[in-house]
């Protein structure tokens, strides 16, 4: 999956926050047979609106295609197509570890390499919550089956826009210069 | 003023000033009828509620205005999700209004509920559940909004019931009309960009076998006059969809007709060899492309369309164009007149003579036999084309009847041409032919249905007839799910399983007497045309005529499905026609 980057992009969508507006555009992927490989619906700090991220498929239909017919639903605001190398793009994971008492000082130690925290402790397995890139997300699980997942769940991604690097005013003096 | 919420949704389809509505009352909707009493809109009680559907596209196919049908909850919302359905596909603007159980009561498997909203999702524009009685004025702006602009298409509102009963304190509201809608979501884009019209001037001046291609959307643009001007700067001949049939006169020189699976060859076979299509309101369906990698090949494609999700749905334009049809073509030729007009065209000569050379030698064929052995639906097509007024509006079911009447009509008037194109609905024809003749009492409308067809909806001509409304059906009998008993015939080994309808059960003149109609039947050549007469002086009744035709007749030219356009079946009597 990971090295099978290019087929998914993400769509960053800004909707009205009205009854319905999730099967709205699930229902569309549903007929006009678009893949979702992920969804991550929530109220932004504007009430009138909320924010669905979904990372699309787009082996099974071209991404403009996608775009064009969700912007036809009436309560699709804006639609922003978030590159992978242009976004912030984030996860988080919740799973439950086998921790038995051999074991417990190493899933700790990786859990303490991934940054991530517990936030749960058991009598024989950890749950562990996990932030990050959703790759970064990919290798903790790989590493975190040799101990035997218990349970896991994951958000799907979130994302928004890469800021500007440069500040204004140090272009302005940059071109002076030049 | 306070009014209650049926009051208030009769109010505001007033303020949107709708004059007609169809429908029929029952358990959700009752508070919304009694109001209607008092109101000046006229509503025309249907016989079953697909009937109320149709007769609203019918209205707004005829006159351009939105439809209004209006029915109760569960079984009547169910039953309209076909006209929703067929509305859906040909952008046909109607609204629908369908009552609820109570609000208290949804989700809970009440009598006469069903998800309303989350069934016909698919099929609307866009479609409100109304939970507040206050929230109804607005509501109603916003869906006829929706409905008639940017690409039209039908909405529904579901309203419950405890928001229109006056005995329940949650129906009160204070009445108001909003100025204007709030839609952040929905702004259509109408004025073409200005760099792609030039370029599409541009190409447009240099291509040497250009075709337009023109579909719906020219009449609900009403863009025909900004056509025909397009096409006479330029020289460049038109073909007209089935959707756009009427959308640039048939009498025109420059019009070819029908292209697609059953249209004429020359038609068809212009886009195949043409090297620009300029697109104008049509969405490229597979019923015009045939197989699309094989479709147009050398063609470049200029593409306008009010809706952006069809330029590049299903063929790669190079110059894209959003925006309103009629205002993108008058730029267009304004364009094109920046760059010199006629004077700056290409030299057509010999694309124009293989045009006619094309025509000469691949009209389309029908002969009625003069031995009156059997009746041919091609003549009575013909026969009736020519003892009706030139701007008589007809309407058609689904099958044969509609291929020959698209084929053999001459189409010199927009919205003269009322058909179910997308989504096929057989029983289109009566109900839609209806409220055709509600909107335009003016006009003669003449269904041209199949038998196959008239059985499945029928029944509104008991509405026809209570209400005055004289609509004249011609049946094109033959005895057969025709255009199925013609893939049978040709692609199944003539197998014809489950085709065979038989001619006389029904009785259809029998049939009409009792529904209130003039019944007549004809099997002869010979009785077509005073048949015909007859009926065109009946104006106090729907007339219908049982024409017994050839059973045996079959629709050509034929591309058969999934086929290239390049292997067009012609009729047999002509040989192949190669190229």
């Amino acid at each position: 999956m990971a090295d099978a980057k290019p087929v998914h992009h993400t769509l960053s969508v800004l909707v009205e926050n009205k009854a319905g507006v999730l099967t709205r555009v699930a229902g569309l992927f549903a007929r006009r047979g678009f893949n979702i490989y992920s969804l991550a619906v929530a109220p932004t700090d504007d009430e009138r609106f909320s924010r669905i991220t979904i990372v699309v498929d787009v082996e099974s239909a071209p991404l403009e295609q996608v775009q064009k017919q969700l912007f036809k639903l009436i309560n699709v605001v804006k639609i922003t197509e978030l590159a992978p190398d242009e976004a912030v793009e984030r996860e988080l994971m919740l799973v439950t570890v086998s921790a038995e008492p051999g074991t417990r000082g190493q899933v700790i130690e990786l859990v303490q390499v991934f940054e991530g925290s517990i936030v749960d402790v058991g009598h024989d397995a950890v749950t562990v919550m996990l932030a990050g890139a959703s790759d970064k997300l990919d290798d903790f699980e790989e590493l975190m089956r040799a101990y035997g997942i218990v349970e896991l769940q994951r958000t799907g991604r979130v994302a928004l826009p890469k800021l500007e690097r440069q500040a204004p005013r140090l272009r302005s003096v940059s071109g002076k210069v030049g | 003023m306070e009014l209650n919420g049926g009051q208030a949704l009769i109010k505001s389809l007033e303020m949107e000033g709708v004059e007609v509505m169809f429908g029929l009352p029952g358990g959700a909707i009752l508070p919304v009828y009694d109001p209607i009493i008092d109101s000046p809109i006229r509503h025309i009680l249907v016989r079953h509620e697909q009937g109320a559907g149709h007769m609203a596209e019918g209205y707004a196919q005829a006159t351009g205005r939105p439809g209004v049908a209006m029915v109760t909850s569960g079984p009547a919302a169910t039953n309209i999700v076909t006209p929703l359905c067929d509305a859906y596909m040909d952008s046909v603007p109607i609204v629908v209004i369908t009552g609820q159980v109570g609000t208290a009561a949804i989700g809970t498997d009440a009598f006469q509920e069903c998800d309303t909203t989350g069934i016909t999702m698919p099929v609307t524009k866009h479609n409100w559940l109304v939970t507040e009685a206050q929230d109804i004025p607005r509501v109603v702006r916003e869906a006829f909004h929706v409905a008639t602009t940017g690409r039209p298409g039908p909405v529904l509102i579901d309203v419950p019931k405890d928001i229109t009963d006056p005995k329940n304190p949650r129906s009160a509201m204070e009445w108001y009309w909003p100025e204007s809608v709030d839609l952040p979501g929905y702004k259509p884009t109408v004025r073409g960009h200005p760099r792609m019209i030039r370029e599409a001037a541009r190409l447009i001046c240099q291509a040497e076998r250009p075709i337009i291609y023109a579909g719906g959307g020219i009449l609900k643009a009403n863009a025909t006059a900004s056509l025909v001007e397009l096409a006479e700067l330029t020289g460049i001949h038109v073909v007209t969809t089935l959707m756009g049939r009427g959308g640039f006169p048939d009498g025109n020189p420059l019009c070819l007709g029908m292209p697609g699976m059953h249209g004429n060859y020359t038609a068809v076979t212009s886009m195949q060899r043409s090297d620009l299509l300029v697109t104008l309101g049509a969405r490229f369906d597979d019923r015009v492309t045939g197989k699309v990698s094989a479709f147009a090949p050398d063609a470049k494609v200029i593409h306008v369309d009010i809706d952006p999700a069809e330029l590049g749905k299903v063929r790669r334009p190079d110059v894209p164009i959003v925006g309103d049809v009629r205002l993108v073509i008058e730029e267009l030729v304004k364009a094109v007149r920046e760059l010199g007009g006629r004077g700056a065209q290409a030299d057509r000569a010999a694309w124009d003579a293989q045009l006619a050379d094309w025509q000469r030698r691949h009209p389309l064929v029908d002969e009625q036999p003069d031995d009156g052995s059997v009746l041919k639906p091609q003549f009575v097509i013909e026969t009736l084309r020519d003892a009706t007024p030139d701007d008589t509006i007809v309407v058609s079911g689904v099958g044969q009847h509609q291929m020959w009447a698209s084929q053999y009509w001459r189409f010199d008037n927009p919205r003269t041409w009322i058909n179910s194109g997308g989504l096929g609905t057989m029983g289109f024809g009566v109900p839609a032919a209806v409220g055709a003749k509600v909107g335009r009492p003016d006009r003669m409308v003449w269904a041209i249905d199949g038998d196959g067809c008239f059985q499945m909806t029928a029944q509104e001509l008991v509405t026809a007839a209570s209400e005055r409304i004289p609509i004249k059906v011609a049946i094109l009998n033959n005895a057969y799910l025709g255009m199925v008993r013609q893939w049978q015939e040709l692609f199944y080994e003539e197998r014809y399983s489950e085709v065979y309808l038989s001619p006389d059960l029904p009785n259809y003149a029998m049939w009409a007497e009792a529904m209130g109609c003039e019944g007549f039947r004809v099997d002869t050549a010979d009785d077509v045309l005073p048949t015909i007469e007859k009926a065109n002086s009946i104006d106090d009744r729907p007339v219908v005529i049982d024409f017994r035709v050839d059973y045996k007749e079959k629709v050509y030219p034929m591309v058969p499905a999934g086929g290239s356009n390049d292997d067009i079946i012609l009729d047999p009597s002509m040989g192949q026609g190669g190229h």
